[in-house]
């Protein structure tokens, strides 16, 4: 009888993350930033595979890395999202529970399945003013093996987040105009297309959570709508 | 949250019957017997096409047997920006129908990126009536009216249901509850398809006085709580609803016509 090899629990992590990383450092990036008229989300994204959802009325979705395995969390959470809705009420659905949520199931899957998910998402909740305690906007980002964090202003996913988080901390200014936000975010993206001019209108999937729409406040760009934005 | 979840389609309501089954009332239980009376009842919707769209209306009583239940109650939904369902029959059903067409419409657009056509929606209505149908046969039954803006045919459409979930495309007009007979009567009079917003405006609220003024259980305008109809368009620019001011002169101009016409204001 054959023993199995012992594998130290420290080194079966690692290299689960570090297939993981490969992964979602092979795709684009994502980014959210937040403007004055809410929150814009953006890919570089030429495909009609979005990476870049509707969850509920304030809250926005947005992915990297494997499509299926991102999609599939959307759903869950669109899903998850329309339940505590139906349950409750529609201001009962808050951006940190999902987010916790996500947290929890990714986080799950990371140490029980062989395979991690290879993904990052981000989780955007436009404030409401009207809403006592929610007048802010909230950004949370999940990493693969369920790490959570949130974030002021902007976040990147996917791709060279590092560096493009290190390029809008000194970019970024609260309460830009939408116009110069989704400048800043195709600047932002243009930087890992090795230079060259290639994120534009065709190829960039932008949505907005826009606070001053009633109800469902998530809008998905059409191309010459960014185009007029981009001043092209 | 979980990643096991058995359902993986885009309709919310079998999510629920499938994952969430204790969110789903099952009225099939209710022991024979029971007086449906007890219950508060949605009364008179109708619905017809005007010049740019679809008009959708209902009066805002429900009662219980002969007793007034709630005199504010609303029976007309937006189930998205370009559709609208009615409501009659048991209120309790009827209210929870509306709601969860609205989620399923929406949560069929989350999850498969594109909304239903206008068909693909009254077919769903179809269905969830049909599921309706237990409770139904005991006297808890929901006939609603669905209308909408078909964007794609750039054409206002209206259908009319019966209890078993049989759909009825209608080419001019429905009306349904207790008093839709007499607002489909009075409809029948007035309703021409190349009406104004206007004119619609007139024709709903006649429909639903006649039908309140032969319909017990149908609420008329009323001038002394302030309480008047709901009137919705849905256009190709969405749904408007008519502003209690304007209903109240429709209404008062109404019963001038029909006060100078005859001494005593009654037909």
């Amino acid at each position: 009888m054959s023993m199995p090899f012992y594998v130290s629990p420290e080194q079966v992590m690692a290299d689960k993350a570090e297939f993981a990383r490969k992964g979602i450092a092979r795709g684009k990036s994502s980014l959210v930033l937040a403007c004055d008229v809410g929150i814009v989300m953006m890919a570089e994204n030429p495909s009609s595979l979005q990476k870049i959802g509707e969850i509920y009325d304030r809250i926005a979705f947005a992915g990297v890395g494997k499509f299926s395995e991102f999609d599939q969390l959307r759903k869950i959470g669109v899903r998850f999202a329309d339940t505590k809705g139906y349950a409750y009420s529609r201001d009962d659905v808050r951006g940190r529970s999902l987010a916790n949520a996500y947290s929890q199931a990714v986080g799950d899957a990371f140490t029980q399945q062989m395979k991690p998910l290879e993904i990052a998402i981000v989780v955007a909740e436009v404030g409401d003013d009207s809403l006592i305690g929610h007048e802010n906007n909230a950004i949370y980002r999940v990493q693969f093996d369920g790490s959570i964090s949130d974030h002021e202003g902007y976040c990147v996913i996917g791709g060279d987040a590092d560096d493009l988080m290190d390029f809008l901390r000194t970019e970024f200014r609260p309460d830009m105009p939408l116009g110069d936000a989704v400048g800043l975010g195709r600047t932002a993206l243009q930087r890992s297309a090795d230079g060259e001019l290639s994120v534009g209108p065709d190829n960039l999937e932008v949505c907005l959570l826009e606070r001053d729409r009633a109800g469902r406040k998530f809008v998905r760009l059409a191309s010459d709508r960014i185009r007029e934005l981009l001043g092209e | 949250m979980q990643f096991d979840a058995k359902y993986r389609g885009a309709s919310f309501a079998e999510l629920l019957d499938v994952d969430y089954p204790y969110l789903r009332p099952d009225w099939t239980d209710l022991s024979a017997g029971f007086d449906p009376a007890l219950v508060p009842h949605g009364t008179t919707v109708l619905g017809f096409k005007y010049q740019e769209g679809v008009v959708i209306a209902g009066d805002r009583l429900a009662t219980a047997g002969h007793r007034v239940a709630a005199r504010h109650m609303e029976k007309v939904y937006a189930t998205d920006d370009h559709s609208l369902i009615a409501i009659a029959g048991a209120a309790g059903p009827a209210i929870e129908m509306a709601r969860l067409m609205r989620i399923e419409l929406e949560h069929y657009e989350k999850i498969e990126g594109e909304p239903l056509e206008l068909e693909g929606k009254a077919n769903k209505l179809s269905q969830m009536i049909r599921q309706n149908m237990p409770a139904a046969m005991q006297g808890f039954m929901v006939v609603p009216l669905f209308a909408g803006y078909d964007l794609r045919r750039h054409v206002g459409r209206l259908w009319g249901y019966d209890m078993t979930g049989g759909r009825y495309e209608e080419l001019d007009y429905e009306a349904t509850g207790s008093g839709g007979l007499y607002a489909k009567e009075s409809l029948k009079k007035t309703h021409k398809k190349d009406a104004t917003r206007q004119e619609s405006l007139a024709m709903a609220v006649m429909a639903l006085v006649d039908a309140s003024d032969e319909d017990r259980a149908t609420g008329g305008p009323d001038l002394v709580r302030g309480i008047f109809p709901i009137v919705n368009f849905c256009t190709r620019n969405g749904i408007d609803r008519a502003t209690e001011a304007e209903i109240e002169q429709v209404y008062r101009s109404l019963l001038a016509e029909r006060t100078t016409q005859n001494g005593r204001g009654a037909q």
